[in-house]
Formats: C-alpha cells, structure tokens, sequence
C-alpha cells in the first residue's frame, strides 16, 4: 500500500500522481464495508448452543419432537414455552436499560393487567379484542406514569419504578379483592396454553412482538434515537432529538410488553393470582438483556440478544432438571452464571483472564 | 521585609522538561514551571495549552511521561493525588471538589476529625473549624451543609481545608487554584485575594490559573504563559503589559502558517440573522450582531468573553430573556436546538467529547443522525443513503478511516471533528455556528478546514466561526466580532482584519 | 430548621398523625404493649434496614439482604439441629461469614467497577441458592437457649414486653447511631455518596469503606436472620422473600436519599415505625385488607421521593444563582 508522502515526493508527472494518490485514498477507505455484528451475535449463541448441548448428551430424547393432536411437544417446545412471559419482558426492558434506565415494576404491571383481563372476563359481556385492548392500555397507562417520573419529573429510574413496583401488587389486589380470580374461557385461555400450527401461541406472541417491535425501532429511526439517547443524552439535545420524548415513550412500549406478558400469564392459568402473578420475573428480565449483551449503563440494544439471553436463563434451568441434579441446585448455579457473564463483560476482567492465559502459553512453551 | 526577600528566594517547586501524550495528542511538550515561596503565581493560557495537564501532572492526578518535578530540591513522583496532599501540594478546583452533604467543619477536617473516647469530637471539630476560618474573615454556621453556602464561601473553605493540618501530612507549601473567581462577584474577589495576601506572608506558595486578566495583574507577582502545549515565558506581572501578554498567550510569535489572506470582496448582503440588544442571564449582555449571508463572520476574544454562549443562543440551547433576534428576516423566539435545526441554524460546538459525537455509534450513524432528526423518527433515512451520505462527506472532509461503520470512539481527534461537522453540512444549514472547530487538530487538518469554510461560503451559507486562532479568522472572515466579558467591543473589517488589531482590540488597547 | 432534617420531621409527624389515628379508632392501640409488639414484630426489618441505610448513604444498594436472612436462619438451625452446637457458637461463626460474603460483593463492585445493583442480585440468588441446598424444608430450633431467651425481657406497664431480641434490636439502633454520626468510617460513606470523586481526592480510603460497608449490611442482615429464628423458632430457605424491598421502603421513607449522602438512622427507625402502624392499623381494623397497606406504602414513596427532588432542586438553584 503507497502512502500519500511517497506518492507526493516521487518523480512521477502530476497526471499521474494525481491517480495514485487516488488509489492510495482508496485503498484506506473502501466504502460499502458493513461491521461484523454477527460477532456480537456468537457469544450469547454459543452458550446457548453450549447448554442445549449439554442437554442431549445427558437425554438423548432431548431434541425429540412428537406431533399430538395438531400440535408439537417436546423438551424444546417446554423451553420456548416457558420463556414466553419473560420474553416479552425482556423485549421492552431492552429498550428502558438502552437509555440507561431500569424498570422495576414490570411484574407489578403483570400482575394488574392480568387482574384486568380476569375482572373483564368475569362481568361476561366484554369481548375478547376489547379486554385485550384495555389491559393492553392498563399496561400503556403504568408505563404513562413511570415514564413521567423518570423524564419530566427527572426522578431515578430505579426509584420511580420501585413505587409502582410496590403499590403495584396492591392494586392488583385491590382490583381481585383478595381473591385469586379465576374465569372460564376457552377462546381467552387459548392465548396461553392454546396453539397454532403446532407451537404454543405464547410463542407465537413473542415472535410477533418481536417482529413488531424491530420493525418499529429498525425500520424507522426510533431505535437509533433511544441509543443515542442513551449513548449521550447531552449530544442527542444538540442534535434537536427529543430526549425526554424519547425516555417516555420507551417506558410506555415496557408498559404494553408487560401487558402482554400479563395477558398471558393470566390466559394460561386462566385465573389472576395478583400475589404471585409475574414475581421476580423482572429480575429475570433484566438479566436476560445483560446476558444478551447490554450494558445497564445504556447505548446499543439488541432484542433478539435479549430474547436469546432468555432462552439461555430457562434452557439453563431446564440443564439443571435434566441432569438429574434436585431442583435445589436452580438458584446457585443461577447465581454463578450470572457473575460470570459480569465479569466476562468487565475489561479489567478479560485482561487479567488474557495475562493468565499468556502466562501459561509461556510457561507451557518452555518445557 | 527582609523576611520577604528571603522567602522570595526560596524556590519551593520546580517542573522541569515535563513531557505527557495520550494517544494521538501531545499534551505537554517540554513543559516547566518554577515556584517560590511566598508568591502568586499565574499560570496562563487557551483552552487546549495544557496548563490543566500541568496542574494534574502536578498534583499526582496524571503520570509524566518524562521530566522532573522537584519540590524543595528534592525528585518527586505522585503515583496518586494522595502522595501530593502528603507532600504539602493541596488543590482547590473550579466545581470545588468537596463534600456538598456534609457540614462546613467537617469537610475541614474529613480523616483528621478530632475524637473523644474514640468518638468524633463533633464540638471540638466546630470548634476549631470557626477558629480556623476566622482567619481567613469567615464567621458562618460550620455546622450546615456546606451546599447551603455560596460558591465563594466553599471556594474559601476548600482553601482552609487546603491549608489545614491533616494528619500524616506535611505542612502545606503549594497551594493550586484552578479558576477560583470564575464564579465570584466582585467583593468576593476582593475577599480572596485578602486571604491569598495573607497566605502569601505566611511563605505559601500559590499557582493561580485564571483567565480573567485584570485579576493577574491585581494579585500574580509572576506569570508562566503556555500554549499547546508548551511552555512560552515566564514573566515578573510588574514588566509585561496586557498587549504583550496576549501576544505571548495567542502566540503571535509563534505562528507556524502563514495562511493565505485572500482578497476578500466583500459585498453588501442582506442580514440572514440579526439580533438588537440580546441579553441572557450573566451568560450574554446586550449584544447586536448582524450576521451578513453567504459569509463568514469570525468571533474573536479571551475564553470566559462569551464566545460560547453566543453560539449556544443562538441555538436555542440557552433562552434569551432581552432583546430580539430574527432569522432571514422573521422575528423568531429560540427555545430549542430542535426548532433552531428546522428554521436552518446548526452548531458544531466546542467539545465534542460531551456535546458532540455519540462514541459507540459508528461514523455513518453519527453522520446522519442530525439530518434523521430533523426529519424525525418516521421517515427514516434508507442504510443505502447513510451510506450513500458517509461516503460524501467522508471523501470530501478526507476523513481517514477504512470503514464507515467503525465506531466514532475510535477515530482522532481531528477526524471526529470532521465527522461532527459532515454531520451538520448534511443537514444543509443556512447558518452553520462553529465553535473552535480547529481546536485539538494536527496542523494539516486545520487547513483543510478553513478550505471548508471558505467552500462553504461560495456555495452561500452563512458562518459565524468563534476561535483562539486570531490568524485563521482572518483567512476567512468578512468581518470579526470582538468580545470582552460578556460584551462586544469592537467590529473589525477591510484593513482592521489583522492579528495585531484583533489583540489590541481585545486587550482595550485605545484605537 | 435546616432543609436536610426536613423529611425526618416529617416521617415523625406521620407516625405522630398514623399513631393519633389509630389511637382514635380503636380502642387498646394506644398502649405500650402495641408499641412494645411493634418494636418486636418489626425487630428483625429494622436491624436489616440499619445495614440497608448504610448502603444506600454511601449511593449503592443491597439486594441480597432478604436471602441472607434465610440463609443465616436455615444455617442455624441446621447447626443447633443435627450437628448439636450450642446457638452462641453457632452465630459465632454464621456472623463472620456473613461479613465476609458481603465483603465479596463489596470488593468486585470497588475492584472490578461493576454495579452494585447487578452484584447484589447475584448474590441474592447466591444466598438463597445455599439456602436451599442446605435445606429445603423447614428446620425446626430446639434449643434450651432458645427458651431461655424467649422468657427473658423487661415487663412493662400497660402490657409491655421488651424481649431480649427487642432489646438487642434497641442495642444495634444505638450502635449504628454512633457508628453512623460519631465514627470516621461513617462519615466515609457520607462522603462516598455525597461525590466518591471528592471523597478520593479528599483522602477517603474508597475501597477499604466499600468493602466494609457491604460486609457490615450482610453481617446485620445475618443478625437479622438470628432474630427471626428467634421469632420462628426455625430456619427456612424461602424465608424473608422480598425484604429487601421492605428495607429500601423504609429507609427511603425514613428521608434518606436513594442517590446517597444524604439521611439518618432514626430516620429508618421511624420509617420501619410507620410502616408497621399502618399494618397494626389494618390489623385492628380488621375489616381493611392487607392490599391496602402495600398500596399505602406505595404512596408514601412517592411523596418522599417527589419531596426529596423538590428539596434537592431547591437546593440546585441556590447554589447554582450564584453563578
């Protein structure tokens, strides 16, 4: 490769420096490279690949699908299953820790929709779409209220969240009196444990949401806004984004998710347990985006990442089940999973593992 | 007397050959300093001179790469700010780097509290904390939270706490004070320099960096200049007047280029921005300014004059509260950098670590997210025209990198200010601000830049350039604005466009 | 009256008020025994708020204190249990042991920067993940020590007991005061959370106080633990499930700051008071259910956390007028 100071101080006419000099330029900057974002991708699939793995070797029938009465079943189908509520979680957290915020009340706002589908569902004349949509607003309504402490009110998330996160669960009580509400509708119950073409509907939602929500943020420039905003909120004022407008409507999209969830939850039980409704789960939530690879601090985000950091958190529970080790052991190998992944994403971390590893080469290398 | 001939003798600190890089920018280049006992010494210089980098070598919060610091003749090296606290160096910095929760006498005493029984000592502390600033006139409750005093008196309390016995530590024998009066009224200068006279006759030595220069000549017996990070001079305040003094901190002789001063015909032009008596808080007093359209406007003047708050006015960044402005003939209200964008006004502003680049963002998102955000969030801006858009201005600004989809983070600092300006070329602005859009950039850059800007006024957009570089104004400049405190001073034009006129007219040198 | 007491009187006039309230109502709430049972229903949330207060003065925060309860609970009861050691001994080194999984914690938040908010919730599921290896059912406490202390305390007129696990609760209320407010350390993590950049440049040792601070909230949260097996009379590994946020409420409406710096410890003792008058208030009225009280304690966050952020502005524009 010439560079320019050779180009310019060689004998050659200028004609012809001229083009070498463009050659030179050119053979820096070759326009039309994309990143290798693939490489962000492979950490989070190949732990997942990794746990799946595992899997089959301790149960052969693992990757075993049986067709019954139109629909699949199967340990895979479990997994996916399962993971749907926290799922959907996951999907609108991604978006509140990407502008540097957290969201605490997630599963509070579970529990209150779900109460207000049970509730609906129970007075009898409400149809289906119409429940779905109030709860659908309950959610956006929640999320209403968080987004405006956290934005306009410029309270910390983790503090405004953890109010509703608190009287949440009581107005969901509130709403069920006390009682765990149950109702009986088949066409409601199938959004939980029905299915279509042979994978559950829980699924199903998350794959739509999921769909929905990239081609909400990717294919319009919502999705680059919320990372500036939460790369350098200062910068994104500058550049005449609104901010504040920003933090609000990601906190609003967490509200629908979580009505979402709720719904389901609800739909699969077929009943509204506001005690118990959604618990922890926005624990679960916010580190499946940390194993997916997001900084809590804020920037870029990746829902599918954060979905695959579920797969992995209920592949890994579904690990501990299948290699006969007692349930009891669910927690602790959860808790060490997670300090890995932390370490792993701290830089002093990784170095200190690299000295490590170069110090045993060495060594290694010279007996 | 004689006590004072002797400690003036005494050198007490001395930085010699100081030598400091961080990647891509050479920070300090041979820099040095000397301090004696008993005097106040100003250190001066532009943004970007290195005085801070100096400061913090100093005061063990950076590392020299090479050089001497020798305090009372003996080799020193801070590993940490602690080991100069130690040694006797105490600091006191601009945003007063003190405990606003807890009580004024307790942050005098933090580590050194006075115990009974192993208990601290809450009256004691009290006690001593109103003895000790007594000395310095402070007569306050020492039992409030210290947030719930002004600037000026934590300012002062920083400085005893500065001065205070701490425990293992050696007396102290250099006091820094990074900007102390940027936030001080007048009485409270005075006050100050009261108690900086005292410290004085007690043989301390005091570095006062400051970029108010009637200050310097109030209080400084000597005066260390630097620019970019070198040393220029080192002068007694008695024998350098002002005009030489912003001679030595422009660096007039220093000057490397010699731009070419074009033939600039300038043609009368409709005003395509103009503001009458335009007021905002403390930030910007009574300014009329005519920005002329399809030229360049340079705005020239110390740092603190007012440069940058003008440009963030008119921005929509800060709210005016007098005058009027209108744009392209409409009186218009700014309240936000998003309506500024829409009516055509863009600003490249100064730092553009904070204000600026979006670091993990890659050079093509970074590029074009000024114009998505005019456009707003639904009409997106296709990855085939952001590439289209990066590849523009990537080969027009010669933004050297392979890839426009590394992140900004990544890039020099010269080519991240190429970048944050392409972004706002793209937007195809009437009015484009620049705020020192040559500051922390090689030499070579610089040129390409002020290429730009005479480019950019050919092809009709109208400039309003603010920077420290008085010849590089001149390149372009149809006409110069010159600020001091807060005001505008003069208007310079034709044969006025010269360094020499610029420096006496913002010195206040009579014409 | 100075700004930073103001939401420390106000929590004590909402005790007043709540304390007023019931006292009108019912008939018996205003004894001593009621304030007596309040103290010893609430002793084992008041000794994990302590350690939860210094937490969040220094600006961070500590998930993992609900499951260190149980852990600590089930760890003692197993080793009165079937391994037959005397209780003393057993806390002798259950305690230690706490300190030291906080001082864990503590030192990959300094060490390795990372957030004590992620750390803390590992560590919650760490604790309990033990716990539950340990056990998973119930393990009961059959100890004479165990009856001993149950029957010693103070009698008090009007139907007042101070057990001794109410007494030892009033001794960690006293000794958290004056570690807080009189010791250096205290003002350590004071200065930790008004601005850690400060606190450094000032000569704070930072690390060695982190470390310290998580190990003592773990090592009360253990004594926490203790307390609630006296309650119990067992051990339980899904024990004291959401504590934690039950601490965080009443430190945070006892006036302290969520962002640090800024509060005191009578401030968590009147928070975890009023927090347990209104469920006393519920209980006696019987017919108010219990979702009320969550959604009242909901309330009263919010209205100290707006009034904190109206009191901190207040404080911004004072000082920043004069610039």
């Amino acid at each position: 490769m010439t560079s320019e100071a050779t180009v310019l101080n060689s004998h050659h006419s200028d004609q012809v420096k001229a083009d070498q000099l463009k050659t030179a330029r050119q053979a820096r900057y070759s326009p039309g490279q994309s990143a290798h974002k693939f490489s962000l991708y492979l950490y989070p699939l190949v732990a997942l690949a990794l746990l799946l793995l595992v899997n089959v070797l301790l149960d052969p029938q693992f990757f075993s699908l049986q067709w019954q009465e139109g629909r699949l079943y199967g340990p895979l189908i479990d997994i996916l299953n399962r993971s749907a509520p926290v799922a959907l979680l996951a999907i609108g957290m991604s978006l509140v820790i990407a502008t540097g915020g957290i969201d605490l009340s997630v599963g509070a706002v579970m529990a209150i929709c779900g109460a207000v589908c049970a509730n609906l569902l129970l007075l009898g004349d409400w149809s289906i779409p119409a429940v779905i949509g109030l709860a659908v607003l309950t959610g956006l309504a929640c999320g209403l209220v968080n987004g405006v402490m956290v934005s306009y009110l410029g309270i910390q998330p983790i503090v405004a969240t953890l109010v509703l996160m608190v009287a949440g669960r009581g107005v969901a009580q509130l709403l069920n009196q006390g009682q765990i509400v149950t109702f009986q509708n088949p066409d409601f119950a199938a959004l939980g444990s029905g299915s279509f073409l042979g994978l559950p509907v829980p699924v199903w939602l998350v794959l739509l949401s999921l769909l929905i929500m990239q081609l909400l943020l990717r294919r319009t420039a919502l999705g680059l806004f919320i990372e500036a905003v939460g790369c350098n909120a200062k910068a994104s004022r500058y550049l005449g984004i609104d901010d504040k407008g920003i933090k609000l409507s990601v906190y609003l999209l967490t509200g629908c998710c979580a009505a979402l969830a709720g719904i389901v939850a609800t739909a699969d039980i077929q009943g509204s347990d506001a005690n118990n409704a959604g618990l922890w789960l926005e624990l679960d939530a916010i580190l499946a985006v940390v194993i997916g690879g997001a900084a809590l601090t804020g920037g870029r985000f990746s829902l599918p990442r954060a979905v695959i950091g579920v797969l992995i958190i209920q592949a890994l529970s579904t690990t501990i089940v299948v290699s006969g080790l007692p349930a009891k052991f669910n927690l602790l190998i959860k808790a060490l999973v997670i300090l890995l992944v932390l370490m792993l994403q701290s830089e002093l971390f990784r170095n200190q593992l690299k000295a490590v590893f170069s110090f045993g080469k060495a060594h290694g290398g010279k007996a | 007397m004689s006590e004072q001939i002797n400690n003036a003798a005494k050198l007490v600190l001395q930085l010699r050959q100081i030598n400091k890089n961080f990647p891509g920018v050479k920070a300090l280049q041979q820099a040095q300093l000397s301090l004696y006992a008993g005097e106040v010494h100003a250190l001066l210089g532009e943004n970007g001179a290195g005085k801070s980098t100096l400061v913090k070598v100093m005061t063990g919060v950076l590392q020299k790469d090479s050089g001497e610091l020798l305090l009372d003749a003996t080799a020193l090296s801070f590993a940490t700010p602690k080991d100069a606290q130690q040694a006797g160096i105490s600091t006191v910095y601009q945003e007063v780097n003190l405990l606003p929760n807890l009580s004024v006498a307790h942050n005098l005493f933090l580590g050194s509290e006075p115990k009974r029984f192993g208990l601290i000592n809450k009256k004691a502390m009290a006690n001593q904390a109103r003895q000790l600033l007594s000395t310095f006139g402070l007569d306050i409750d020492v039992t409030a939270p210290l947030s719930e005093f002004s600037v000026a008196v934590q300012q002062l309390v920083a400085i005893a706490r500065g001065i205070a016995p701490k425990r293992g530590a050696a007396c102290t024998k250099v006091l820094v004070l990074d900007e102390p009066t940027a936030s001080l009224d007048a009485d409270e200068v005075q006050n100050l320099f009261q108690v900086l006279r005292q410290l004085k006759q007690q043989g301390v030595a005091i570095v006062f960096i400051t970029h108010f220069l009637d200050q310097v000549y109030q209080i400084s017996d000597r005066i260390t200049v630097m620019r970019n990070g070198c040393f220029v001079g080192e002068y007694q305040t008695a024998s350098l007047n002002k005009a030489e003094l912003i001679a030595a901190m422009l660096g007039k002789e220093l000057c490397q280029q010699r731009h070419q001063t074009p033939c600039l015909v300038v043609e009368q032009s409709e005003s395509i921005l103009t503001a009458r008596q335009l007021s905002s808080g403390q930030s910007v007093q009574q300014l009329d300014l005519d920005l002329p359209a399809g030229q360049a406007v340079g705005l020239a003047g110390l740092l603190g004059s007012g440069r940058t708050e003008i440009c963030r006015l008119l921005f929509g960044l800060d709210q005016a509260d007098g005058g009027t402005l209108s744009f392209a003939g409409k009186p218009i209200k700014l309240s936000s950098p998003a309506q500024a964008i829409a009516l055509g006004i863009a600003l490249c502003p100064e730092d553009r670590k904070s204000q600026g680049m979006i670091a993990p963002l890659s050079i093509r998102e970074n590029i074009s997210l000024a114009l998505q955000a005019k456009q707003g969030w639904w009409r997106v801006i296709s990855k085939k025209k952001q590439q289209q858009l990066a590849d523009f201005y990537i080969e027009k600004l010669q933004i050297a990198t392979p890839d426009a989809d590394k992140a900004i983070g990544q890039l020099s600092g010269g080519n991240q200010q190429k970048v944050i300006l392409a972004r706002w070329l793209a937007v195809e602005p009437q009015l484009l601000l620049l705020d020192e859009p040559t500051r922390g950039i090689d030499i070579g850059a610089h040129a390409e830049i002020l290429q730009l800007i005479r480019q950019l006024c050919q092809q009709g957009m109208s400039l309003l350039v603010t920077s420290s570089e008085l010849e590089e104004l001149t390149a372009f400049s149809s006409k110069i604005v010159v600020m001091r405190d807060r005001k505008k001073v003069a208007e310079l034009r034709g044969e006025d466009l010269n360094p020499d006129r610029i420096m006496a007219a913002i010195a206040g040198a009579s014409v | 009256m100075s700004r930073t007491y103001l939401p420390l009187w106000i929590t004590f006039s909402l005790v007043l008020v709540m304390f007023a309230t019931g006292a009108s109502q019912f008939e018996g709430f205003a004894s001593l025994r009621v304030v007596t049972n309040l103290i010893s229903d609430n002793a084992f949330l008041l000794v994990t708020a302590l350690g939860m207060t210094l937490v969040i003065l220094s600006g961070g925060i500590d998930l993992s204190v609900g499951s260190v309860i149980a852990l600590s609970g089930v760890a003692a009861a197993l080793l009165i249990g079937p391994y037959q050691w005397h209780p003393l001994m057993a806390f002798a080194v259950i305690l230690p042991c706490a300190a030291l999984f906080g001082a864990g914690m503590g030192a990959l938040i300094q060490y390795y920067q990372l957030q004590p908010f992620i750390v803390t919730l590992a560590g919650m599921f760490l604790a309990r993940g033990v716990a539950t290896l340990l056990s998973e059912e119930s393990v009961a406490i059959e100890h004479p020590f165990y009856d001993a202390v149950a029957e010693f305390g103070l009698e008090l007129p009007d139907g007042g007991w101070l057990g001794a696990t109410s007494l030892l609760t009033i001794a960690l209320v006293l000794l958290m005061l004056v570690l807080t407010h009189y010791s250096r350390f205290g003002s350590y993590v004071y200065a930790l959370g008004g601005n850690s950049q400060s606190a450094q440049l000032m000569g704070v040792p930072v690390a060695r106080t982190t470390i310290l601070l998580y190990a003592s909230s773990s090592m009360l949260a253990a004594m926490a633990g203790i307390i609630f097996s006296f309650y119990t009379y067992s051990g339980y590994a899904l024990a004291a499930v959401g504590v934690e946020l039950d601490a965080i409420a009443a430190v945070v409406i006892g006036g302290t700051l969520l962002t640090g710096g800024s509060g005191f410890i009578i401030g968590t003792v009147l928070g975890v008071l009023l927090m347990g008058l209104i469920q006393t208030y519920i209980n006696f009225d019987g017919s108010l259910s219990s979702w009320w009280s969550k959604i009242v304690i909901g309330g009263l966050l919010f209205f100290f956390i707006a009034l904190q952020k109206l009191l901190s502005k207040k404080l911004q524009n004072k000082a920043g007028g004069h610039a």
